[in-house]
């Protein structure tokens, strides 16, 4: 084997069928780029659950004048509800990591902060807010024992988990790296038959090259090694412009723009990206030579 | 060398056998004229030997093998053992005569330092020495048919097959390349050459088998071209 001669029928092959050789190198970018984006989006959903799912707590919401919950019939909550609340909650240790009491003052001081910029603060009194338990779970999953042992009791009005509210939105970005998974993957099946195809064309172009070849005895791996290499080496280029453009996404679209406008959640890092980049790489490399060796079994028979 | 004991080959599409129940032997060392209208089986009996097809019943004996037994990844070993011309003489019309013949050493991986001295070696048994710069289009069909010789006997095979070499070719250059395969079967090559060509056959009064819708129908050691009437 003379890796000389290899690489020069490499270099000519990709000269000779230049604008499939660029076909082939753009598809494979741009489904690799959505693949990795795809990629991307489920790396940044973890890292945002990790983040918020540490911050989570459970709501239990006491009674004020005026509530109208089934729970609250008996008018605002007690005194002794409120310490036996309290102890229950304590009672549940190690489960519940932290119980904090806000009072009504406590919660309209956190409304006027959170809403400072909104006329809403001048129409809200602090009467009309709850008095509220704060609770940590050590495992913010195992929210249904705190929800079915506080839910209904008379004094308390509502039990609310704020990890609830955060699923739904973990969802919808599930949904959009499902969207964009998909469309990787209609992506990779058209870059596939491209590649079918250029190697398809490649063989035939190269018909009288491959049948000398045949006849003075090469064997099969050197006849179809060229080939090989071609589909890897244009993979590569492509693999190496989709990993290009998620580096772009990471520090333009993730880093310039999300990042500074929405500072109170976490952002996927650099080492997710690094985590992608040799996916992509070896998904592209393999499909390629995948897809050229089993199209030309078929072509470059013995 | 070559034993073909009870071959019969049908390709799919046809009704007739292209080789019907067909047995023969070539010796070492033999040069075999192959005659017959077309259709045959000429051809379909030089793709046997080079293993491009295979029988349906009876078995292919060459160079010690039997080819139905040999495992696909073993063929080019034997290929690289039977050198092969063609009428069409198959040379790549981008490289020059050098490059043609380096061509068939580079792709089973010789080193460079063999290439360059085999080649000008064979370039001088066949005679074109002093054109090794050229390209195929700027030869006579006569020299582009010895480059493809020339390429076909780099690796010294045991065994040469000519499909119709002189076909293309003029009377006195066929004549050239005639004595250029008597040499190489002198040196001791196996030469098996299929030909129309009466007159090659007549004066050359070598081995002749003639094939007539897959059947041997003559088989004469110095035979003629046609029937000896």
């Amino acid at each position: 084997m003379r890796a000389s001669f290899v690489t020069s029928e490499v270099g000519a092959g990709l000269r000779r069928n230049l604008t499939m050789t660029f076909a082939v190198i753009i598809t494979v970018a741009v489904s690799l780029a959505l693949f990795g984006v795809s990629l991307l989006v489920r790396a940044q959903v973890t890292t945002m659950q990790d983040f918020w799912y540490d911050k989570v707590e459970v709501s239990i919401f006491l009674c004020s004048r005026g509530s109208d919950a089934p729970s609250c019939a008996s008018g605002a909550v007690t005194d002794a509800q409120r310490d036996q609340i309290r102890a229950d909650l304590e009672s549940l240790r190690p489960l519940v990591e932290e119980v904090y009491y806000e009072s009504k003052a406590e919660a309209f001081e956190r409304f006027r902060e959170q809403f400072a910029n909104s006329p809403i603060v001048e129409n809200v009194t602090e009467e009309a807010l709850p008095e509220s338990f704060r609770v940590k779970l050590a495992d913010p999953t195992q929210y249904d024992v705190v929800a079915s042992a506080f839910a209904g009791r008379p004094g308390i009005e509502q039990v609310n988990d704020q990890r609830k509210v955060l699923d739904q939105f973990f969802r919808l970005l599930n949904g959009l790296q499902a969207i964009a998974l998909l469309i990787a993957i209609i992506m990779l099946i058209v870059t596939v038959l491209l590649i079918v195809n250029t190697m398809r064309v490649a063989a035939f172009s190269r018909r009288r090259e491959t049948g000398i070849m045949r006849l003075v005895g090469a064997s099969n791996f050197y006849i179809q090694l060229p080939f090989l290499l071609e589909a890897a080496v244009a993979a590569a280029l492509g693999a190496g412009l989709a990993i290009i453009s998620l580096v772009a996404v990471k520090s333009f679209v993730i880093d310039g723009v999300l990042a500074p406008s929405f500072q109170f959640t976490a952002f996927v890092g650099w080492d997710a990206v690094i985590a992608i980049a040799p996916i992509l790489l070896l998904t592209g490399i393999a499909l390629a030579s995948l897809a050229a060796f089993f199209t030309l079994r078929k072509y470059l028979r013995v | 060398m070559i034993l073909f004991d009870h071959v019969t080959k049908t390709y799919p599409s046809q009704n007739r056998p292209a080789l019907d129940d067909v047995s023969l032997e070539i010796e070492k060392g033999e040069f075999v004229f192959l005659v017959g209208p077309s259709g045959s089986g000429k051809s379909t009996f030089l793709r046997l030997v080079l293993r491009e097809e295979r029988p349906n019943t009876g078995s292919v004996w060459v160079l010690g093998k039997e080819l139905s037994r040999l495992s696909n990844w073993k063929i080019p070993a034997l290929r690289r053992q039977i050198g092969t011309v063609f009428q069409d003489f198959r040379l790549l019309p981008n490289k020059s005569v050098f490059e043609n013949v380096a061509f068939a050493l580079e792709v089973i991986g010789k080193p460079r330092s063999h290439i360059r001295k085999v080649v000008p070696e064979v370039l001088e048994v066949v005679g074109l020495e002093d054109k090794m710069e050229r390209r195929p289009d700027e030869l006579s069909g006569g020299e582009q048919q010895r480059v493809a010789i020339a390429r076909a006997f780099v690796n010294r095979p045991m065994l040469l097959i000519a499909d119709e070499p002189t076909g293309n070719l003029d009377p006195n250059t066929s004549i050239g390349i005639m004595k250029l395969l008597d040499r190489i079967n002198r040196l001791g090559t196996t030469v098996i050459m299929s030909t129309h060509d009466a007159q090659i056959v007549d004066q050359m009064r070598r081995r002749v088998i003639e094939l007539e819708t897959g059947h041997v129908v003559r088989d004469q050691s110095r035979g003629v071209y046609g029937y000896a009437r």
